[in-house]
């Protein structure tokens, strides 16, 4: 036991001096793993907030819009609306006049209603306006109804939803696929570092080979080194990508773009989320690095 | 103590080094092996240091079968072997006493064990009084003694020397031989690799040859080679 802990605070001293030793290499270790995660921290935030927009859109948009044409009569509407109602999935049906959606467009336009002054008619549609409970069963409503007669045309957003979650993928994917590409570089840039040590210390490895030295107790400190070198860069990614988005967003929430802010993660939830991710990769690039620089220079 | 049966070696590359190979060295035998360069005799050291596996035949230290032992067992059987070379292979960056005691911390010792020993050997090799030098202070046969304490400091029961004398003027050389004599005699079995045939013929031990990866020799208080 004894002798076990002895050798265990050997391997972490040793790996602390190679870290020391290599200081010029381990700035380019660190920076390199710090970029990294900088960069999966900004990829993760932007998933998480279109997440946020995914669901928060699904909520809003879960209505169907049905314009009628302007022939269409009472009893017409009457019966588009009979339909539907008894469709699965619709929470609410109800009628908006021409004359309803043009004021409501004039109070969705401010300023610029005025612009809507000239018109000599009213443009648009009367409209049957379908609440669903989820936005899923727009199509199948639509399928349904779209012969019956006086509807001119029936418009839902399932459209924006889907584009939404394809960027949200196109985003998560190439993300990925830049933290892919720069972990494989940190992994290279890591092992060179590790080879600096490895070099200096080869007389060193060589005479501990003869005198029975462990493999662990040989390969351990250069683990240790690619660790620590890791972990260094896993705080800095993590300090920085936390006061930078704490930066921005209260720069975004003092601005009132309150309807913007929503979508943001809360800087302390992402602190929680990322912290552990960042340390644990950190911490595996530097590993990997390590043991692929002793595997491909170290004969043990 | 040492024992090779049968043994082959060829390495990957198609050179044939050994060629059966039989041999027994017995607890507190000094050997002398001797042979031409590139006879194979530095690839019959590293087949008792497990860094070169034989092609076929078995090899037995310590009356264990390492033949065939896995890899994360080699350092365990190395801790029965000292080993002294040519080259001294002491690190600059450490003192003497440093060097010595670096040996003892890579298996695990105890520091009181390491207080105590590292003084033992190195007053044994007669080197108490520069303890606190670096090797770039010392003279070359104060090198060599440094580094046969490193390799005794662990007490292994065998002492493999590759030409140790071969960068040492003659009278050092003859410290060393009798600094290994006295390690010798202590029960410490030594396997030495020379081309020092002064040293072989005046000390009148075993002497084992081999040319062409064959042992074409092996007496009792031999000499160096009969040919002129």
């Amino acid at each position: 036991m004894g002798m076990k802990f002895r050798l265990i605070k050997n391997i972490i001293k040793q790996g602390f001096q190679g870290m020391w030793r290599n200081k010029g290499m381990g700035l380019a270790s660190i920076t390199s793993i710090a970029a990294v995660l900088i960069i999966l921290g900004l990829v993760f935030i932007m998933i998480l907030s279109l997440n946020n927009i995914v669901v928060d859109t699904k909520d809003k948009f879960d209505e169907i819009q049905i314009f009628l044409e302007d022939s269409a009569d009472d009893e017409q509407i009457e019966r588009i609306k009979s339909s539907i109602e008894n469709q699965e999935g619709v929470s609410s049906v109800m009628f908006q006049s021409k004359d309803e959606a043009l004021e409501k467009m004039k109070e969705d336009w401010g300023d610029e209603a005025y612009l809507l002054d000239g018109l000599e008619t009213n443009p648009l549609p009367n409209t049957i306006i379908v609440k669903l409970k989820d936005i899923e069963y727009a199509n199948n409503i639509a399928k349904k109804i779209k012969d019956l007669e006086g509807i001119e045309e029936i418009q839902y957003n399932q459209d924006i939803i889907e584009k939404l979650v394809l960027v949200a993928n196109y985003v998560k994917t190439g993300g990925m696929l830049i933290v892919s590409i720069l972990i494989f570089v940190s992994v290279f840039i890591i092992s060179n570092t590790i080879k600096l040590t490895v070099t200096a210390r080869k007389r060193e490895i060589n005479i501990m080979k003869y005198v029975g030295a462990t493999n662990g107790y040989i390969k351990g400190p250069f683990v240790i080194e690619g660790v620590l070198f890791g972990l260094i860069g896993a705080l800095l990614s993590l300090g920085a990508v936390y006061y930078g988005y704490n930066y921005f967003f209260n720069t975004v929430s003092d601005r009132l773009y309150v309807l913007f802010t929503i979508y943001l993660v809360p800087p302390k939830v992402l602190f929680k989320d990322i912290s552990t991710i960042f340390i644990t990769i950190g911490a595996g690039i530097g590993a990997l690095g390590s043991l692929v620089s002793l595997k491909k220079f170290l004969n043990v | 103590m040492i024992k090779f049966e049968n043994v082959d070696k060829e390495y990957d590359n198609g050179v044939k080094a050994l060629s059966n190979i039989n041999l027994s060295i017995e607890k507190g035998e000094f050997v002398f092996l001797v042979g031409p360069s590139g006879a194979g005799k530095s690839t019959l050291i590293k087949l008792i240091l497990k860094e070169e596996n034989p092609t076929s035949g078995k090899i037995y230290l310590n009356n264990k079968d390492i033949t065939n032992v896995k890899n994360r067992k080699v350092p365990y059987i190395r801790r029965n072997v000292g080993v002294v070379f040519q080259d001294f292979r002491l690190l600059p960056n450490k003192t003497v006493y440093e060097n010595i005691a670096f040996a003892m911390e890579i298996i695990g010792s105890h520091s009181k064990e390491i207080r105590r020993n590292v003084p033992m050997v190195l007053s044994m090799v007669n080197l108490s009084k520069k303890a606190d030098y670096y090797p770039d202070q010392l003279s070359g046969g104060e090198h060599q003694r440094v580094a046969i304490a490193r390799a005794i400091v662990n007490n292994p029961p065998i002492l493999i020397a590759d030409e140790p004398t071969g960068n040492l003027d003659p009278d050092t050389a003859w410290e060393i031989m009798k600094l290994l004599r006295d390690i010798n005699r202590r029960g410490t079995t030594i396997l030495m690799a020379t081309h020092a045939k002064e040293i072989v013929d005046a000390m009148q031990k075993r002497v084992i040859e081999i040319e062409k990866g064959m042992i074409v020799r092996d007496e009792e208080k031999g000499v160096y080679g009969h040919e002129i």
